[in-house]
């Protein structure tokens, strides 16, 4: 239970962003295993490999080509062995509705894309801290929100 | 139909860990929930079935006396969030420094070595997890969870909620009753 390393994966078709976000992972106290996908059916078919290493926190960007994040939240979802992931909405949009969606089909954390490196940096280990506290002690996941 | 249904945490870890234990034969006392006592020294391969018999359960065997320590602040913590008299009795590190002798300033700085946030923190996270736990299953108002769980005030709890999970505790109860209706569980 003490923070040893943490699995993370992010989806993101901008290859800046992924840059960006591998940074400031790499900045945070925490230490981290980051696996990086460029669009969402690369994300699932890697989490659906039957020996797959399943990540603590996956980061999902909304819009992505071939299959968008929204789409990876539903199946993730429905899926008896990913249902329990935590899932953190990573995306550009700060449409209310947008946000309720994504909750309502059970994201457990949005994030938006903040404009700068400082920015990021603090809402990701935000959300990391946070999911650990939720790994780690009695607290009851199904209720786990949080917007950033 | 649905029927609601209300769990009682230490009743149900009690009875896990004494099926478990009195599966395998062993012979020992329950300290607290956090501790068990053997009678006699376990073999390697006693402790190894212990482990796969709890980690079916999601119960770990904890080594390094830090974590030891951690988790009992924790299950210190949830205790006296969870009893409301004992949160007006006690400020909290003197419940902490008192109930497990050590300096509180001991406790906070292992606690925030291990997790990486501080213990303030942890407390307000376990009252925001209570006070989503009333909004949901008990269909409290605002105004009676805030005089159980000791805020001054419903403003002091609703800003406090807004804070720690950027929602208002309104939207909050409408996303996860839309959930329960398209019956989504993460």
């Amino acid at each position: 239970m003490a923070l040893s390393i943490m699995n993370i994966a992010l989806a993101d078709d901008d290859a800046d962003d992924r840059m960006l976000f591998e940074e400031a992972i790499g900045e945070i106290e925490i230490k981290t295993k980051l696996s990086l996908f460029s669009d969402g059916k690369q994300l699932m078919d890697y989490l659906t490999q039957p020996q797959a290493i399943l990540p603590e926190i996956i980061f999902l960007d909304l819009n992505m080509p071939i299959k968008n994040g929204m789409q990876c939240l539903r199946e993730i979802r429905q899926n008896e062995s990913l249902l329990h992931l935590c899932v953190a909405i990573y995306s550009t949009s700060s449409s209310e509705q947008d946000i309720e969606e994504t909750f309502v089909n059970g994201a457990n954390i949005y994030i938006n894309k903040p404009n700068s490196f400082g920015a990021l940096k603090k809402a990701v280990e935000k959300a990391l801290r946070l999911n650990w506290q939720y790994h780690t002690s009695a607290l009851n996941r199904d209720n786990f929100l949080l917007r950033l | 139909m649905t029927l609601n249904i209300k769990f009682d945490y230490n009743f149900i870890c009690k009875a896990i860990l004494q099926e478990q234990l009195d599966n395998l034969g062993l012979e020992y006392t329950l300290q607290s929930l956090g501790e068990i006592k053997f009678k006699n020294k376990l073999t390697h391969t006693q402790r190894d079935q212990l482990c796969q018999a709890f980690g079916k359960y999601g119960i770990e065997i904890l080594d390094n006396p830090q974590n030891v320590l951690v988790q009992r602040i924790k299950d210190a913590i949830t205790e006296l969030v969870n009893d409301s008299d004992k949160a007006k009795k006690y400020n909290v590190s003197t419940y902490l420094s008192d109930t497990l002798n050590y300096s509180y300033p001991h406790l906070s700085s292992i606690f925030s070595e291990v997790t990486h946030s501080s213990i303030e923190n942890f407390i307000i996270l376990k009252k925001i997890d209570a006070v989503k736990h009333l909004i949901m299953d008990k269909n409290l108002t605002l105004t009676e969870i805030a005089h159980r769980l000791n805020y001054s005030s419903v403003a002091h709890l609703s800003a406090q909620f807004k804070k720690t999970t950027g929602l208002t505790p309104s939207s909050f109860q409408r996303i996860i009753k839309k959930r329960k209706e398209k019956g989504i569980t993460p």
